[in-house]
């Protein structure tokens, strides 16, 4: 049959369809040099850098690896995760409260709650550490009393508040002002249909808040959230603004004061402040994975590492 | 059930306003027990705030609005009106299940999870008597397969039809549709409108405000026209759809049917 033939009428459309190539296509894949050239750049920078690090006299890995494990070390690591994860506590449960008080209808909730969040973000964390390091000089004493009938009661000092306690009261209230905007801005994600749809069904505003709203606000609060505690682990180094001097930034600087090597103590701190981000990283991926539930198809994937998802190459 | 009136949704009068703008402005009429009425009319006529109004998502300013005999959002002291706390104004929508135009799932729970979520926390039902009673809700909606798929993986028909086994599963006493259809393909407006068909036959007392002429004077006991926050006609919907007494009335219908 000739090809005249096979295209002579309409009866015969299968046959033009049977005519297309079928096969998959093997074509030359479009190069990239530029982009190529830049990765070989980064490679050989990283690698003399690496190897140069490796071999420099300062940083001093036998000091590094003598210190690492150290026990005023490891007693700092502990402080500091202690401070973080009460901090962060406090934080996220005070912001929640401030979040829930700005959407509030009465005027004194919403203001107080703006006012909080405007002096508590306004402000440096260092200074708000020092005054929390002058509070009992600030307030000596603090007496309760009604005004012409007499003192009710006297808290005589403060000074018994440790320098801990202080530095977690410090931390927690700088952060809960911008837990409280992440908050907010995860309930105002949520569609208000939400609200009525849980309304209609009977429940009171507690039970729609915990398991309809808040839960769907997650999504949108973890991210951010999980970038707060990492700020938060960091932060900590702060703290000897109070003075507090057991965190593990101030346990290197104390080590390095009597050693004459602040470079490899540095290295030990960075090292342990890296090891509890990434875990931190760990975490929030599985947590964001976790409250994605039901959003799966809207191409809201949660990625980890550099490596992953890049199969486009 | 027990009935504590007559009527089982009484208007009298009732006024709604936002800020300056009067949207309701004297809607007076009753539903009886197992009547089912399509509230017709043009957008912004106030049809959807009457029927938010019945469940006290929207407040009344004036009037009385009555289910089942019973004052909704008030408490009668005689002679003042006291505010219901929010408690005891979620206690009287447990009895008025509600469907909403843009379904309102609950996204991040499967379709059994949202049927049962208010009968266990609100009802306090036993989990696995939940889980039976919704599975039977689901399966009678068409969904037997779609127990756990969560809302993103099903059409829009399919979201809406578990939102109506959602709003069965609290046993309410009155069915509120908010245009059920609107948001809906054309193809997938039957499924909905058999299931709420099938749900006006086993004599369930429902409040729909539609666009669906045709649902509405096949199902429909009652059919009422408002406009501009008034009730402009009611009566049987052949006679409302093909005898229409008012001008408005004739103007909207030669528009929509």
């Amino acid at each position: 049959m000739s090809d005249a033939n096979q295209n002579a009428g309409p009866s015969e459309n299968s046959d033009l369809h049977s005519a297309m190539p079928t096969e998959t296509i093997k074509a030359i894949p479009l190069r990239h040099p530029l982009r190529n050239l830049a990765a070989a750049v980064l490679l050989v920078v990283s690698v003399s850098f690496l190897y140069d690090a490796s071999h420099r006299e300062i940083y001093d890995w036998a000091t590094f690896t003598h210190y690492l494990f150290n026990h005023r070390v490891l007693t700092g690591v502990v402080v500091t995760l202690e401070l973080t994860a009460y901090a962060m506590v406090i934080a996220v449960l005070l912001g929640i409260g401030l979040a829930v008080m700005r959407q509030s209808p009465n005027p004194v909730l919403k203001s107080v709650a703006w006012t909080f969040i405007w002096f508590f973000r306004g402000t440096p964390v260092y200074v708000q550490l020092v005054f929390w390091g002058l509070l009992s000089t600030v307030y000596p004493s603090i007496t309760f009393g009604i005004p012409h009938v007499g003192d009710i009661a006297t808290i005589p000092s403060i000074n018994n508040l440790s320098l801990f306690v202080l530095a977690v009261i410090g931390l927690s209230l700088n952060e809960a002002a911008y837990m409280a905007e992440i908050v907010r801005a995860g309930l105002l994600s949520v569609d208000r249909g939400q609200e009525e749809a849980a309304k209609a069904l009977g429940m009171g505003w507690g039970l729609s808040m915990r398991r309809i709203i808040i839960p769907q606000a997650m999504r949108i609060i973890i991210p951010p959230t999980g970038n707060e505690v990492i700020s938060m682990l960091k932060t900590t180094s702060l703290v000897t603004a109070i003075p507090l001097t057991i965190d593990l930034y101030m346990a290197t600087r104390d080590i390095s004061a009597t050693t004459y090597k602040p470079v490899p103590l540095l290295l030990v701190a960075s090292t342990w402040y890296l090891v509890f981000t990434s875990v931190l990283m760990v975490l929030q991926y599985f947590l964001e994975k976790r409250f994605a539930r039901g959003y799966a198809q809207m191409g809201l994937e949660v990625q980890v590492t550099p490596l992953e998802g890049n199969g486009a190459g | 059930m027990t009935t504590n009136s007559q009527f089982m949704v009484q208007a009298q009068n009732v006024h709604k306003n936002f800020g300056a703008h009067e949207v309701l402005k004297g809607i007076t009429l009753n539903v009886t027990h197992g009547e089912v009425m399509c509230l017709v009319g043009p957008s912004g006529s106030g049809k959807s705030t009457f029927l938010r109004c019945i469940n006290h998502l929207d407040v009344v300013n004036g009037g009385r609005l009555l289910v089942d005999g019973e004052l909704i959002g008030y408490r009668d002291g005689g002679e003042k009106l006291f505010e219901l706390k929010a408690s005891e104004a979620a206690l009287q929508r447990r009895d008025i299940g509600m469907v909403f135009q843009k379904f309102n799932l609950f996204p991040h729970l499967t379709a059994l999870e949202n049927v049962i979520e208010a009968p266990i926390r609100v009802k306090k039902l036993k989990r696995a008597d939940a889980i039976a009673r919704g599975k039977e809700l689901l399966t009678r909606v068409g969904l037997e397969e779609k127990f756990d798929s969560y809302p993103a993986h099903l059409s829009g028909g399919q979201q809406q039809r578990v939102a109506i086994a959602r709003a069965l599963a609290m046993d309410p006493k009155l069915m509120l549709f908010d245009e059920p259809t609107s948001a809906l393909d054309p193809e997938l407006v039957g499924e909905v409108l058999d299931v709420m068909r099938e749900l006006a036959n086993s004599g369930m007392t429902m409040i729909v405000v539609t666009h669906e002429m045709g649902f509405a004077r096949e199902v429909a006991d009652s059919l009422v026209f408002m406009d501009n926050g008034v009730v402009v006609e009611a009566g049987k919907p052949a006679e409302v759809l093909f005898n229409p007494q008012h001008d408005r009335t004739k103007a909207f219908l030669s528009k929509v049917l």
